[in-house]
């Protein structure tokens, strides 16, 4: 039996250039903004930073978190904060601002010896 | 500190396995090695949405319609994710996208190649997304953390794009002669061109020594190639096809499957631009995007005017 399949060659995207496209210079146009994403992945839960976007205004940022992040049911609430309003501890500073508390024992409850009979502690 | 301390200290960071973030030092080429491979990546995301987008409108049913819909949103939004990582070292989305358009950056030479029958579509889901999760799985332990964690988040969506490929072969390979031999046909095409998404063997692969010393990759072309062989030499008996390649069988001894060399030529011809489809592709990228500009202009233009308009109602 002689089968034959039809293929479809460079079939995949139009070759002629349908449309009146005019060429812009790419560089010059203005990009939309830059937000974060935090999304609250059930009631109850707090809103957890997942990534960020790009979107014209805020909600046009919700709308695209909501396709981009939640296609899956991940989240039943959305913040999004353009990126630019976000302050940010440096990283330099890290051993000053976190290290004191890694001596500081004493505030963590396993600290404290207490015999078994203590019961409800 | 002296910056031999710091590229010091940042290899023992990555020794230690901790995870590097945007704002921590880190060496210059681990910056533009990091840039390159998620920008590219990113990039292969959004050009593998045309190969597929091409059988959208001629699925052969609305259940398998729906769920190539699904997987070409998916992709998009892998493209998403993995830009936005890319950007956190210090590119702008527009100097990447300019970079994909012009043709200076890369994206994976698979998705050069035509999809001509609808079993491309399974073949593809299958071979081409499978090979790809094995890079993926990998590189969820990548050492910069936005990477990592962009990663985290594709390889929990792309199994069932595997997934979904292999079930749609084996619903044809169950089907009629002529079926039978379009799955066939498919595999046949998108075998080697799989291989090839592995990148060069280690003994020509300029990139990977650094990247593994760094911790960017954990694991060679060759060993990735080496596993992606083993899965699919046996998942294809389930098939009831055959790989082209007369080289393939069990090594006792290896414990792994041999197999038979593969068309560099070919390869670095793909690369290098002409490949059956590259031109075509990035005419297609172009096009779009040149025909959303307007749409860019007039959303920015929109949040403008009401933010004045906010503005003048608290004044």
């Amino acid at each position: 039996m002689h089968i034959q399949i039809r293929k479809f060659y460079y079939g995949d995207i139009p070759e002629e250039n349908t449309g009146g496209a005019t060429p812009i210079n790419h560089s010059t146009e203005q990009g939309w903004p830059l937000w974060e994403v935090f999304i609250r992945s059930k009631q109850g839960l707090d809103h957890k930073h997942v990534g960020s976007l790009h979107a014209a205004d805020a909600a046009m940022a919700i709308e695209n978190a909501r396709d981009v992040y939640t296609r899956r049911q991940e989240g039943v609430s959305i913040w999004v904060v353009e990126s630019k309003f976000v302050h940010a501890s440096d990283p330099a500073d890290a051993e000053s601002l976190y290290e004191p508390a890694a001596d500081k024992i004493y505030r963590h409850p396993t600290f404290y010896d207490l015999p078994d009979a203590v019961k409800h502690m | 500190m002296e910056l031999y301390d710091l590229e010091k200290k940042f290899q023992e960071k990555i020794e230690k396995e901790i995870k590097i973030e945007p704002r921590d030092w880190m060496p210059d080429a681990y910056r533009k090695t990091n840039l390159r491979q998620i920008s590219q990546h990113a990039h292969s995301e959004i050009v593998g949405m045309l190969p597929e987008g091409n059988w959208i409108s001629r699925a052969p049913s609305l259940k398998r319609k729906a769920i190539l819909i699904a997987k070409v949103q998916d992709e998009a939004g892998h493209g998403l994710y993995l830009y936005s990582a890319a950007e956190t070292l210090g590119t702008s989305r527009e100097q990447m996208i300019d970079d994909l358009h012009s043709g200076k950056a890369k994206y994976s030479s698979i998705f050069n190649y035509p999809t001509l029958t609808w079993a491309d579509m399974g073949a593809v889901g299958w071979l081409v997304d499978g090979a790809a999760i094995l890079n993926q799985v990998m590189l969820c332990r990548t050492s910069y953390g936005p990477y990592a964690r962009a990663m985290v988040r594709i390889c929990k969506e792309e199994s069932f794009h595997q997934r979904q490929g292999f079930e749609s072969l084996l619903v044809m390979s169950q089907g009629t002669e002529a079926q039978r031999a379009m799955c066939q046909d498919a595999i046949n095409r998108w075998w080697w061109p799989s291989l090839m998404m592995f990148g060069p063997k280690d003994s020509e692969s300029t990139n990977s020594d650094q990247s593994m010393k760094w911790k960017i990759k954990r694991k060679t072309n060759d060993e990735l190639r080496q596993q992606f062989v083993d899965m699919i030499a046996e998942q294809i008996k389930l098939l009831g096809m055959t790989l082209p390649d007369p080289d393939l069988r069990w090594n006792e001894e290896r414990k792994h499957y041999d197999f038979g060399e593969i068309n560099w030529t070919e390869f670095w011809n793909v690369v290098k631009g002409n490949g059956p489809c590259n031109k075509q592709r990035l005419e297609a990228r172009n096009k779009a995007h040149e025909e959303g500009a307007w749409v860019r202009a007039a959303a920015l233009a929109y949040a403008e005017k009401k933010r004045v308009r906010t503005t003048a109602k608290v004044a």
